[in-house]
């Protein structure tokens, strides 16, 4: 089998390398360099030292078996719980690769973009743990909505910078840490949040959040002595997803599901669900599928979860996608809510809005998964950050 | 021959250096922008760049993020570009080059949009986040309809890469002078001078210089390394300054007047 990505960062016909030329140099550094750290042991081990003693890996695969039985059938669900890493959600396997590979590349700031702010937060943390300057770009609406992690950022000692642009979420966010990376690309490192961006991101991010699948398949194999029938993920850009699904690619048997934003419908227009409704196009970097109009103008998406906001999703998923790899659905805001109270109810976590789309898929499409299914399942963050805004809908 | 490269052609002959003006086509409508192209024109305007504008103009500043934004609350398209350019076509020889983001380009279909700007009298384009790593087709389908190509270079751009990017040039080289995104700069870097000449050397192609220029002086000081320069924010800042007013037209033209002359 071909090695994917390819030399170029095709995963097939998506991925790529769309930016301005001030940042081709950068990004041919950051390949070497990450192809250097990924075969280097002093890197592995310090990603691992930090990955278990810092943010609490390996973390559990537990079985709900509250959960399983309200869904019936015989299915058992495993929660893969990086709710319970440090700062809460799965982006902390990331940064801290990332920012490992900035000390290493000795660069003395980064920037990042965020959504829900939970990238943000995972930014800020690894930036005060080395000691970098860390500036992190939010869409005022973002801020608005995630309060409460851009004050975590602020005590983390991350200037927050407010993006007025466009739909004043993700997407704008994104924007404006490319132009700041493109005015000091000599001694700053952008640390993407999810498996999008020019190549080699997809690539790079995805290798750090695998840790997800692969700890998920040693343990299910432990506790079921067999692979599991489903993986079931959320997917915005689609980062904790590909982490769960790629150390599983091989393992035909081993079906993919990932659950994108429905917003308010996916005939509204007001959606985020970019493999389920998109059309091929570029934008920040790679060529993958889109929400777009007729001209190519990137059309603004909706959901309740910041963090899925986005109109774009990563090259991988594209591909898994193109080649059946994977199926996608859209569960809409008022459904994931659901999701939401059902874990909360059933097993006593508060998951974040973003994973709680997931659940409500488990929740509306059980029946068709067939009986006695084993399920794996990315339980990406917890959803304390989310309380404010599901008070102000439930109340 | 290629209007672009037969501009050079002359104003190399004239021992003379390219000004080129970018404005954004439909800020803040249509006839205003056509208005604009034909005073440009005839004011010794060398080449016009006329920006497409798109949602997310992830290489420019402020300014003309702004102008893009203005142009696309009248939904300005490609269409709307190519009608325009066709009827400059009617009056003038002014060369025009289109400035717009790979997704416009790409959703358009390539070949198609070559050949629809060809017929139009377009002659060239620009995509600032299109690396020509990425432009084969581009690149394929411009050649066949003798269709300038211009790739930017920029202050971060290696020796090996100049040479792989000037080969694939055509009309004119973009020399970025700054690394960050377009908008007018008091002071440019100290560099720049020594950065042209570094590229002049590698090649044979003309090199202009965009990002930044924002004022006579600049645009004087360029001019003596480089072949041309290119002046956008700046322009379209007095566009702001000026919208709703009749007043318009006169004061950019007054402003594209003293930079032309500082040449």
């Amino acid at each position: 089998m071909k090695k994917l990505p390819d030399k170029k960062g095709y995963f097939g016909a998506f991925g790529g390398k769309f930016v301005p030329e001030t940042l081709m140099s950068a990004l041919q550094e950051l390949e070497k360099e990450y192809y250097r750290a990924r075969r280097d042991r002093k890197f592995k081990e310090q990603l691992a030292y930090y990955l278990s003693q810092y943010a609490g890996r390996p973390t559990p695969l537990y079985f709900a078996g509250r959960l399983s039985k309200m869904l019936g059938r015989g299915i058992k669900i495993y929660l893969k719980r990086e709710d319970l890493l440090h700062t809460g959600a799965h982006k902390i396997n990331n940064t801290l690769g990332q920012a490992l590979l900035a000390v290493r590349m000795k660069k003395p700031r980064i920037i990042a973009e965020t959504g829900a702010g939970q990238h943000g937060v995972a930014t800020a943390t690894v930036a005060s743990l080395f000691g970098l300057r860390c500036d992190v770009y939010m869409g005022t609406e973002d801020i608005r909505r995630q309060a409460l992690n851009v004050f975590r950022m602020k005590l983390l000692g991350t200037r927050v910078i407010p993006v007025h642009s466009g739909s004043k979420t993700l997407k704008d966010a994104c924007n404006d840490a490319i132009r700041d990376w493109v005015t000091n690309v000599r001694d700053t490192y952008y640390i993407i949040g999810s498996v999008v961006g020019p190549h080699p991101y997809p690539l790079m991010v995805r290798d750090f959040q695998s840790v997800i699948g692969r700890e998920a398949k040693r343990q299910i194999l432990r506790q079921e002595r067999r692979l599991p029938d489903y993986l079931v993920a959320c997917v915005g850009g689609g980062s904790n997803s590909i982490g769960l699904f790629h150390p599983f690619f091989k393992d035909k048997e081993v079906k993919f599901i990932g659950v994108e934003a429905g917003g308010l419908g996916l005939s509204s227009g007001k959606h985020a669900a970019t493999l389920i409704k998109g059309e091929l196009g570029i934008l920040h970097g790679s060529k993958s599928y889109l929400l777009q109009d007729k001209d190519g103008q990137v059309n603004l998406a909706h959901s309740i979860a910041a963090g899925l906001d986005y109109p774009g999703v990563g090259p991988e998923h594209a591909y898994y996608k193109k080649t059946g790899r994977a199926r996608y659905a859209a569960v809409s805001d008022k459904e994931a809510l659901e999701g939401f109270r059902l874990l909360s109810e059933t097993e006593g976590i508060i998951p974040a809005l973003e994973s709680a789309h997931a659940l409500a898929y488990l929740k509306k499409s059980a029946a068709q998964l067939g009986k006695d299914k084993i399920i794996v399942f990315c339980l990406s963050g917890r959803g304390d950050k989310d309380v404010d805004i599901v008070k102000e809908i439930i109340r | 021959m290629n209007r672009i490269e037969g501009k050079f052609r002359k104003l190399r002959r004239e021992r003379k250096k390219a000004f080129i003006a970018f404005i954004t086509c439909g800020d803040p409508n249509l006839a205003t922008t056509e208005r604009l192209a034909l005073e440009f024109a005839r004011l010794g305007v060398d080449i016009l760049e006329l920006g497409v504008p798109f949602s997310d103009p992830l290489a420019d500043g402020p300014t003309i993020q702004a102008a893009s934004a203005r142009a696309l609350k009248n939904r300005v398209n490609l269409a709307d570009v190519f009608r325009l350019v066709r009827r400059l076509r009617k009056k003038t020889e002014l060369p025009v080059a289109l400035l717009t983001y790979y997704n416009i380009v790409y959703r358009f279909g390539i070949k198609n949009f070559v050949k629809q700007a060809s017929l139009a009298g377009v002659d060239g384009i620009i995509c600032p986040d299109l690396p020509v790593e990425e432009a084969g087709d581009l690149i394929k389908a411009a050649r066949k309809n003798n269709f300038a190509t211009i790739f930017l270079l920029a202050p971060t751009t290696d020796t090996q890469r100049i040479r792989r990017i000037s080969s694939n040039c055509s009309g004119f080289i973009y020399y970025v002078s700054l690394t960050g995104t377009t908008g007018a700069r008091k002071s440019l870097p100290k560099e720049l001078a020594g950065q042209v000449r570094r590229i002049k050397r590698i090649t044979t192609k003309p090199v202009c210089v965009g990002f930044g220029v924002s004022n006579p002086r600049q645009a004087r000081e360029i001019s003596r390394v480089a072949d041309g320069i290119i002046v956008g924010s700046a322009i379209i800042k007095v566009i702001e300054r000026n919208l709703g007013r009749r007043a318009l037209v006169p004061k950019v033209t007054g402003f594209v007047r003293r930079l032309r002359h500082a040449l």
